[in-house]
């Protein structure tokens, strides 16, 4: 799924980054714990989530993650959007909660990961 | 022979927001090495992991990265607390962390099982009131 398509799904505001758009991401996952999320293995996924300071964007830069979705309308911090220009991670805000946010991705087709077992 | 790269890094806890800077600064490195991008991925997110536990739980302490032809070694030391029971603080879901912590997005209990998951291999050494030492290699072949 395209990165724009993803703006336009849950009708977000992109806040950095706008020229990595036409990006594709093949998976998804959201959560609050970044842990969590390490916890999975992504190629090129989205990050949701309700959190908002620097770890999370260094948490999707660990995971060479392409985009991050603040839910609920979080805003980012200055020193988060510096941290992610200088990674080329798209930043967005939507208005949707979690829940609704993920839904409406799962439907359109972008699906989750499994855990990795090793 | 085989020549060794070391990357030297002091963990300061005075500051969860600057937390992961070493762990970014390794995945940079590693980037220009020209390493595997599988391979610096499990890298960066296991020391990751690390970095951020010794900020949250040990009051910060050192992170040493060793490049060999064969494997990249991460070795974290601090002087924090120690771990009482190291098995039970790999299982997936343990933690000690406190709302305030929970907050700020860590406590799942994930940490440590993410860092064996990520690595091919770890040794955690730990005395109570004295700190803890952790060692992980990742293969590079
Ligand atoms: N360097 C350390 N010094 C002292 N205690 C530690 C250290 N690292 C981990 N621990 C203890 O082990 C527990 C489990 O660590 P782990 O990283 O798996 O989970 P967490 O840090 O609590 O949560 P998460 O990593 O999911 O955010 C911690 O809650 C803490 O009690
Ligand atoms: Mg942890």
């Amino acid at each position: 799924m395209k990165i724009s398509t993803i703006k336009e799904l849950l009708e977000a505001d992109v806040i950095c980054c706008e020229e990595e758009l036409t990006r594709h991401v093949y998976s998804a996952c959201g959560s609050d714990m970044m842990s969590d999320v390490l916890a999975y293995v992504k190629d090129q996924a989205v990050l949701l989530t309700g959190l908002v300071n620097s770890q999370v964007v260094r948490t999707a830069e660990m995971m060479d993650m392409k985009c991050i979705v603040f839910v609920r309308s979080k805003i980012p911090t200055a020193e988060m959007i510096e941290l992610a220009k200088e990674s080329g991670i798209v930043l967005m805000a939507t208005k949707k909660r979690m829940y609704e946010a993920c839904g409406i991705l799962f439907t359109n087709g972008l699906v989750g990961n499994r855990v990795k077992n090793v | 022979m085989s020549e060794v790269l070391n990357f030297h890094f002091d963990v300061d806890h005075e500051d969860f927001t600057s937390a992961g800077q070493a762990s970014v600064q390794v995945k940079k490195n590693l980037r220009q090495l020209g390493l595997p991008p599988e391979i610096i991925r499990r890298v960066s997110i296991a020391m990751y992991e690390g970095e951020i536990n010794m900020v949250i739980h040990a009051g910060g302490g050192t992170a040493d990265v060793n490049v060999t032809e064969d494997y990249i070694e991460i070795i974290l030391k601090d002087h924090g607390p120690g771990i009482k029971d190291i098995d039970q603080a790999m299982q997936e879901g343990f933690s000690t962390a406190t709302d305030t912590i929970r907050s700020l997005g860590f406590g799942a209990g994930m940490g440590l099982p993410n860092m064996k998951r990520y690595t091919d291999y770890m040794t955690v050494q730990s005395v109570v009131g004295e700190g803890t030492d952790i060692t992980m290699r990742v293969n590079i072949n």
